[in-house]
């Protein structure tokens, strides 16, 4: 019995939103009359983020602390459409709708301040802390709970706006496939080492190293829960998990946590994430969404690892422990 | 044991602006309700008299219903209704009808024929869940059982079990001509004639469960106003509301929809199914009806992640170049199309993976077998292609002897190459990635391989879409009649080589805002900027930064290095169209339906 | 079927309900009381999600019976905080990032309160143990790993329960 040490390597590009366009969603910002704001999606929070991330981007627009602003997802009564939280939209499209119904609520909300200064709106800017200022004037402000009340009460003005953000349909050639899927891509790469029992066949990874280009991190935290969260779901795919272990056969099939595996907290390994950040030009702030290709380059940089270690190839996943045994077997070992 | 930084030093001057929130670590809006224990999740809604929705499933890949018996259930204490394929309005659907994509192949409860183990063909609504199951196991079916097919070349084979009627050949039809999708650009044939090596492989992903904690599932409940309030569970509240409506044939203004927070999907609750289901059950008994997967059906009835079957073939040059990269792709769609064909579709657009190869030929398919049907699943249509190509990266290093990062960064697209899906690449950082890896993992690459970047030594060559060999080979229904080659170019029938240079339309960039008030300020430079009436009055200048104008093109950056400019979208997106087919095949193509 | 009437503690409240023969602890603390904290993930006693502490032991309210508890004391994620302060884990826990979706969260929050109640100095092997029968298909563990740690060290050097 031996322990082989080997080390795979894997890199990837990701497409951003759905494939060939034509998925639109919408945003609403409005305010209250004290000058906070509300935005209202019909769009699912899944738990990657989608009304932190879209909360921070309303803020960063509007010009207001990201507390001031509060997001209401998911109702279709009130929200408007969205087509839904899937292939790494949310951020792009989402985001974008926001940037611009937020826009469209500053707008309205520096015209109403330039109204009670009596300056041109064009002087004004936000001091992203609830105030409004005029530019080269730092005496002459006003507060953004006061300029909802005047707008409101006074000028008969709403604090409101509205975005919608679509990447026209594309169509597809029948013959060359010609296509344009996406706007923008994230990429990743990534190193993993490996530990190879030749008597169990078990595989334990012992370290990653990865590199997440995401246009930019619009939380890093968020990006981070995505990257460590999603790494763990890729060792999952390479080493463990099936619904039909012995595909294409139907047989032995999981119908429960006992029998469909999945790595647990004992089976995490240290995971050295690098961002890098480059901007896409349609993207909001730059962000690409990382929640879908983080998981991508750990299924073959393990199978590439294991081959390195005890030089099995696992072109099928799972890479289970009989399979390597079943390829140490054919190698003559 | 998990670090994290930024490597700020890539792409510095393409990141400009001081922001305010953006790029701040910020707790999560919803995290106070998850440590509390009160976010509101669909199954956190309580309703007095809430009743309870179990189907009666297909025990049988394969079979005919012969008779079905549901008196004994009908009449089980706390069973208020069987709910069978005559109670459904429409009863045949297409998921992606809502984008006119495809044709309509799947009941909600199937009448007359299952294609998979799992298959649903009456629901119990009942007082209790338990009641329910009992009521499920009380109802009698005789089954017919017919051949089965579970392997996706088996299933193209003549003599094959039709599985789906809807598509005889088991295969989604595309562009009502071919039963595959195929990506031709230049010429694979020449490309493996001139290369030194071939190196071959084939590749399975498996079928994997989303397996989010909290299961699919929806809670109907009949409204004031004649409207039926659905908490769910959906990924997408729209589509599943729009599905609901079709599916029951009632207006849309009737339901009420309120989900947003849900315990993960991962492409998992996108399929629309638990959502009409449960309407339905609160429309025929008047009442709050809950139809909700437990874990073996979220298991083997909910659709996972398709299998996939990739067998990829690479001609190598001496200096470890790809010089041609063929395809061939198999999808297992299940017994009905949910999403898999446009995973196809998806997928063909990715490859031949981040690597810029002069010749790229492909054929993938969406194949029709009797299990349960696929859908999405994070990473749809790229994770299982993305790891067959990133072994047979592996296999082509070490068939070169090169290290497997200096390979990949040889190999690499940048900026300004024309990529097979004929568009040219921007925004790359695959190179990065790549040599910031080598870096953290103290895996020693060439001095060649470090100083490339994504910036530089794209395009030139590379930007040209290359004379390109198409066929005509798998024209649908060709299969069934005799057994024809899958691959690309493999079957022998008539060829005809586009010229260099041929493209039917060009790339699609964001329709422009609607108002000038959701611009923003810009700088006069931008002629995008500029609202189309050519309204020129005082607007505020503020906005996010230049950097983050991101609804408008940005004119680039002038190149100092020489490589083809990558033609600046246009100034006015909204004088574009989407390309248009000529010829007679235009009519389905994706088919977006336009409303 | 005859219903069995029991009475219990919840989170400091003193509960009392028929229960049916066979009804689970989750069902009934779900529907039978409202608390809606313990979440369904299985009903097989596989994924942690429905955890509650009985008289201090972490328990699968998904696999108990509903009359077992009886006499009982049950915590729930929804008693955890003191009034409208949070339990430190709670802080932790949003302070760290260790939640995506959330709906693992209540059942993980049980689960590290009865290791911290029992060892309020456990290494971070004793965290993993405490949480193996946890699922958690976001976050890939870490977070959680680290934020219970980090709660254990707060609770420590602030002496609160």
């Amino acid at each position: 019995m031996a322990l082989h040490r080997g080390r795979g390597f894997a890199c990837v590009n990701y497409p951003i939103g759905m494939n060939l366009g034509g998925d639109p969603s919408q945003a609403l910002v409005h305010s209250t009359p004290d000058g906070k704001f509300m935005v209202t999606l019909s769009s699912i929070d899944l738990g990657q983020g989608m009304k932190s991330v879209t909360r921070q981007i309303a803020a960063e627009t509007l010009g207001v602390p990201v507390s001031d602003v509060y997001v209401d997802t998911a109702d279709s009564d009130t929200g408007p459409h969205c087509m839904g939280s899937f292939a790494s939209r949310g951020t792009h499209r989402v985001g974008n709708a926001v940037i611009r119904a937020a826009t469209e609520a500053r707008t309205q909300m520096l015209q109403a301040a330039a109204e009670e200064l009596e300056v041109d709106a064009a002087d004004l800017e936000t001091d992203g802390e609830g105030g409004i200022r005029v530019r080269g004037a730092p005496q002459r402000t006003i507060s953004v709970a006061d300029v909802a009340v005047a707008a409101q009460f006074k000028q008969g003005r709403t604090l409101s706006g509205r975005g919608i953000f679509l990447v026209p349909p594309s169509e597809v050639d029948p013959e060359t496939g010609e296509m344009s899927p996406v706007t923008c891509f994230a990429h990743a790469a990534m190193a993993v080492e490996v530990e190879v029992d030749d008597e169990t066949g078990m595989v334990r990874v012992i370290e990653i190293n990865s590199a997440y280009e995401v246009g930019r991190a619009l939380n890093p935290k968020l990006v981070e829960q995505q990257l460590v969260g999603g790494a763990w779901m890729g060792l999952s795919h390479a080493l463990y998990e099936t619904t039909e272990p012995y595909y294409p056969d139907r047989d032995h099939l999981p119908v429960d946590f006992n029998t469909y595996l999945m790595p647990g907290p004992g089976d995490v390994a240290p995971h050295n994430i690098a961002v890098l950040e480059r901007p896409a030009e349609d993207a909001p702030f730059g962000g690409k969404g990382p929640g879908e290709m983080c998981a991508n380059p750990v299924l073959p940089a393990v199978a590439n690892a294991v081959f390195d270690a005890v030089g099995v190839r696992c072109d099928d996943l799972p890479i289970t422990p009989e399979k390597i045994l079943r390829g140490l077997r054919a190698n003559g070992s | 044991m998990t670090s994290f930084e930024f490597r700020r030093e890539f792409f510095a001057d393409e990141r400009q602006g001081q922001l305010n929130e953006i790029g701040k670590p910020t707790i999560r809006q919803d995290i106070l309700g998850h440590v509390t224990g009160r976010s509101p999740y669909y199954d956190d809604h309580l309703f007095d008299g809430l009743l309870h929705m179990r189907c009666v499933r297909s025990p049988h890949h394969h079979a005919r219903i012969v008779s079905v018996d549901f008196s004994e259930a009908a009449r089980m204490e706390g069973v208020r209704r069987v709910v069978g394929p005559d109670d459904v309005p429409k009863n045949l659907n297409t998921l992606l009808s809502l984008i006119g994509f495809g044709k309509e192949d799947e009941p909600l409860l199937t009448p007359s024929k299952v294609a998979y183990r799992g298959e649903p063909i009456l629901a119990i609504v009942a007082e209790s869940e338990r009641q329910a199951r009992a009521a499920v196991q009380a109802v009698r079916v005789e089954w017919e059982e017919l051949p089965h097919v579970l392997d996706v070349e088996e299933a193209l084979k003549p003599n094959a079990p039709v599985v789906n009627a809807t598509y005889p050949g088991n295969t989604f039809e595309y562009y009502d001509k071919y039963d595959h999708q195929k990506l031709r650009f230049g010429d694979v044939e020449q490309g493996f004639a001139k290369a030194d090596q071939i190196v071959e492989g084939s590749y399975r992903m498996s079928p994997i469960e989303q397996a989010p904690m909290e299961t699919c599932g929806a809670i109907a409940v009949p409204e004031t106003n004649d409207r039926i309030a659905c908490y769910t569970s959906t990924q997408a509240l729209f589509f599943s509301l729009a599905t609901t409506a079709k599916l029951l044939d009632m207006s849309s203004a009737r339901l009420h929809f309120v989900g947003g927070t849900v315990g993960g999907g991962f492409g998992g609750k996108v399929d629309s199914i638990v959502e009409p289901m449960s309407v339905l059950g609160a429309l025929l008994t008047g009442a709050p009806v809950k139809f909700m997967w437990d874990r073996e059906e979220e298991m083997q009835v909910g659709a996972p992640r398709g299998a996939e079957l990739w067998k990829i073939k690479d001609g190598i040059d001496s200096r470890g170049r790809i010089v041609a990269r063929s395809f061939t792709g198999y999808f297992d769609s299940g017994a009905y199309t949910r999403l898999s064909s446009y995973a196809v579709v998806k997928a063909t657009g990715h490859l031949p993976g981040p690597y810029s190869i002069p010749n790229v030929a492909s054929n993938v398919f969406c194949v029709f077998t009797n299990r349960t049907p696929a859908t999405a699943m994070r990473g749809f249509g790229i994770t299982g292609v993305d790891f067959a190509i990133e072994c047979q990266m592996d296999r082509g290093a070490r068939a070169t002897n090169m290290n497997p990062i200096d390979f990949r960064i040889l190999n690499a697209y940048r900026d300004g190459d024309m990529k097979a899906h004929r568009r040219l690449a921007k925004n790359t950082a695959l190179i990065e990635c790549c040599q910031v890896v080598a870096d953290k993992a103290r895996w020693i690459i060439g001095s060649q391989s470090r100083t490339q970047s994504s910036l530089r030594g794209g395009g030139g060559e590379k930007a040209h879409v290359p004379a390109t060999v198409i066929d005509e080979e798998g024209r649908i229904g060709d299969r069934r009649r005799s057994d024809v080659p899958t691959a690309p170019h493999s079957a022998g029938g008539r060829k005809r080589r586009l010229p260099e240079g041929s493209l039917r339309g060009e790339d699609v960039v964001a329709a422009p805002p609607q108002n000038p008030d959701m611009l923003g300020d810009a700088p006069a430079s931008d002629p995008a900027a500029s609202p189309e009436n050519g309204r020129t009055l005082a607007r505020p200048r503020f906005g996010p930064p230049a950097e983050v104008q991101v609804d408008r093109p940005r004119p680039r950056r002038p190149q100092a290095r020489e490589r083809p400019a990558i033609p600046a979208a246009p100034a006015r997106p909204s004088t574009r169209r989407p390309l248009r087919r000529r010829t007679s095949v235009s009519r389905h193509v994706s088919g977006f339906r336009r409303r | 079927m005859a219903k069995t009437p029991i009475a219990f503690s919840l989170n400091g409240m003193e509960r009392s309900m028929f229960v049916d023969p066979g009804q689970n602890l989750l069902d009934a603390l779900r529907r039978g009381v409202g608390d809606l904290s313990p979440k369904y993930g299985c009903a097989q006693g596989t994924c942690g999600t429905c955890s509650v502490l009985v008289d201090g032991k972490l328990q699968l309210a998904c696999i108990t019976l509903a009359e077992a508890v009886a006499g009982s004391s049950v915590t729930t994620t929804a008693g955890l905080a003191d009034g409208s302060e949070l339990h430190p884990l709670q802080r932790s826990f949003m302070d760290n990032f260790a939640a995506q979706c959330g709906y693992c969260t209540p059942g993980m929050l049980m689960a590290a309160k009865a290791l911290l109640d029992r060892n309020p100095s456990p290494q971070r092997q004793d965290v993993v143990e405490a949480i193996s029968g946890n699922l958690c298909r976001c976050t890939g563990y870490e977070p959680i790993i680290d934020a219970i740690l980090k709660a254990a060290a707060f609770m420590r050097t602030r002496g609160r329960p």
